[in-house]
């Protein structure tokens, strides 16, 4: 099964959208939203059925036992995470705390015990052959990378032995969650801006993709919100040697669908008709090959 | 305590709702402020406000090492890492400095001593002026996984700086780097674009500054003339509505060249007045002084 990621950079380009567009034109099997911190692809591709829930737990968190605690201070001074409050007889500010366990490993009176937490919940849906994983994270849940990784072994374990591909929405930035759903893609397409900030973000996921070896296509959205900067997104392909996989207009019939519940390809508007031939160039990458550059 | 100035968040959950926008127009319609960009896997702040006069400081975290000749092959560094960042190959633990978080555990569990710390940069933080707006970004390093420890350092050099409000500028999402910035705010602005998306982002950040404890208003950005399914959930949950800024296709000109609203046209430096005495007054005990 091939793996078909979508990053950005920046946030609001235009992922889920795409994504989901690229979810109905292939028919896929299988499909995943690996932006843990903010999911919406749901709302767009799983109108009908209800998932299957299942609890994830992150890392465990500390507790303090007060009756045993001797207010020896060790903890406090070992945690690098400033997680334990002094003031308060060792109370533990959950936020910070990032279970690490060193707490426990110093106290000498072994008043520090790590508790299991829910940080968030796996959601699968299923329905006929295709399957949909997805997850939301607690608020104040804490690290999402982790849970990305949950989400994609979901999707794997639940696909189809015959579905050839998977398409993955990630999520904006290029820290954890976006690292951990790179590993095991086999390409990623940007979905670029046509700014300063959207060619500025374009190129640090560019350089976080290329430290992971994924190959990675770009295309851009709303590419006539700005002409000039579109211009200087496909030169910087040419220069970098990256497959450009074609442009999607602004079009206010986006808006309307996506608050229908509707994927851009469902409607007959010109982002849906675009996003078709980007679609088809971006197959033609993942199942036929770089080969040469497609410029 | 003295007199100290208003730190006010700016987030939304979902990216590309004008987070960015509202802090960098706010801390230039302000005067004497300062803008904290805390997006620092992306950050964008300094491409609008363009400061001058740089000074770049590294941020560096603690990786472990181990010295050969000391470890004994106890294995208690790798059975002790709760983050799987040390294995145990060939008899002799091994560093995975991606995943490791730094937190010492192994070098004081060591019996040997033979753990050491090296400093690795994970990124920068950049300080500079533009006219009467302090401007302090801080930067991650491609292909490092945390900005936290850039982010608190971030908020701890902005602190300094008093008698000034401050403009913090999140990152989208609500996970542990959306916590760090807002963890000192006095106020958060919860910017929302009016799409189901939108709304279902604004539903997760609102939870966050609830479970913080933060005082809170929305400013509605890209409003159209047609029902808007964000104003709607502010309705229905009692958010403050502090502004409604309409959809105006100039300012995607103006934002896509790097210019500053507030600074290019009378109608968004009108608006920007205005908003910032909103948020001034909603801010708690702005005028109090706690001596």
């Amino acid at each position: 099964m091939k793996q078909l990621l979508i990053l950005s950079g920046k946030g609001g380009t235009g992922k889920t959208t795409i994504a989901g567009a690229f979810i109905r034109l292939a028919c896929a099997k299988a499909y995943a939203d690996c932006d843990v911190d903010a999911p919406n692809l749901h709302l767009i591709m799983a109108r009908d059925i209800g998932p299957r829930l299942t609890d994830y737990y992150g890392m465990p968190r500390a507790e303090i036992d007060p009756g045993k605690c001797v207010g020896c201070g060790e903890c406090v001074r070992n945690c690098r995470f400033d997680a334990i409050l002094d003031g308060d007889r060792c109370k533990i500010d959950p936020y910070s705390c990032e279970g690490c366990g060193v707490c426990e490993a110093v106290c000498p009176a072994g008043a520090v015990s790590l508790k299991p937490v829910v940080a968030g919940e796996l959601k699968l849906y299923h329905k006929e052959d295709r399957v949909f994983s997805t997850a939301q994270l607690k608020m104040g849940g804490g690290t999402s990378g982790k849970l990305v990784t949950e989400v994609k072994k979901q999707m794997k374990s639940a696909a189809y032995e015959g579905a050839e591909l998977a398409i993955i929405d990630g999520s904006p930035g290029i820290g954890c969650p976006v690292i951990a759903s790179l590993s095991g893609a086999d390409m990623v397409l940007i979905v670029a801006e046509p700014s300063i900030s959207g060619i500025s973000d374009m190129k640090r996921i560019v350089k976080t993709a290329e430290v992971f070896h994924v190959r990675i296509a770009v295309c851009i959205n709303k590419y006539d919100v700005s002409p000039v900067h579109s211009r200087k997104i496909q030169e910087y392909c040419k220069t970098e040697n990256l497959p450009f996989a074609g442009v999607i207009p602004f079009d206010p019939e986006a808006v309307r669908a996506v608050n229908n519940g509707l994927a851009i390809s469902e409607v007959d508007c010109p982002s849906g008709v675009a996003a078709k031939e980007v679609f088809g160039r971006v197959m033609g990458l993942l199942f036929q090959g770089f080969g040469e550059s497609s410029h | 305590m003295k007199n100290r100035s208003p730190k006010i968040a700016v987030l939304s959950g979902k990216g590309g709702t004008g987070k960015t926008f509202v802090s960098v127009n706010l801390a230039s319609i302000a005067g004497r402020s300062v803008y904290v960009d805390c997006d620092v896997e992306e950050p964008n702040g300094h491409l609008f406000l363009k400061p001058e006069a740089f000074c770049e400081e590294t941020v560096t975290v603690g990786i472990p090492f181990v010295c050969e000749d000391l470890c004994s092959g106890c294995r208690k560094c790798v059975d002790f890492c709760k983050f799987n960042a040390l294995a145990f190959i060939k008899g002799r633990p091994y560093v995975f400095e991606e995943v490791c978080h730094s937190c010492g555990g192994c070098r004081l569990l060591c019996p040997e001593k033979a753990i050491g710390e090296a400093e690795k940069s994970v990124g920068k933080i950049q300080r500079g002026v533009a006219g009467n707006v302090s401007v302090h970004t801080g930067i991650l390093n491609t292909g490092e996984v945390s900005g936290i420890p850039i982010i608190k350092k971030l908020l701890e050099a902005s602190i300094s700086e008093n008698e000034r409000p401050v403009f913090i500028d999140c990152p989208p999402g609500s996970a542990c780097i959306v916590m760090e910035s807002i963890k000192d705010a006095d106020y958060c602005i919860l910017v929302a674009e009016p799409t189901v998306f939108g709304v279902h982002n604004l539903n997760m950040v609102y939870e966050l500054v609830r479970l913080f404890r933060k005082p809170y208003g929305a400013v509605l950005n890209k409003c159209l003339g047609e029902g808007n399914p964000a104003e709607c959930f502010c309705k229905e949950n009692d958010i403050p509505v502090l502004y409604r800024i309409p959809f105006d296709s100039r300012l995607g000109t103006l934002n896509a060249n790097g210019k500053i609203a507030v600074l290019e046209s009378k109608r968004y430096r009108d608006l920007f007045s205005s908003l910032l005495r909103i948020v001034m007054k909603e801010v708690p005990g702005e005028t109090a002084v706690d001596s």
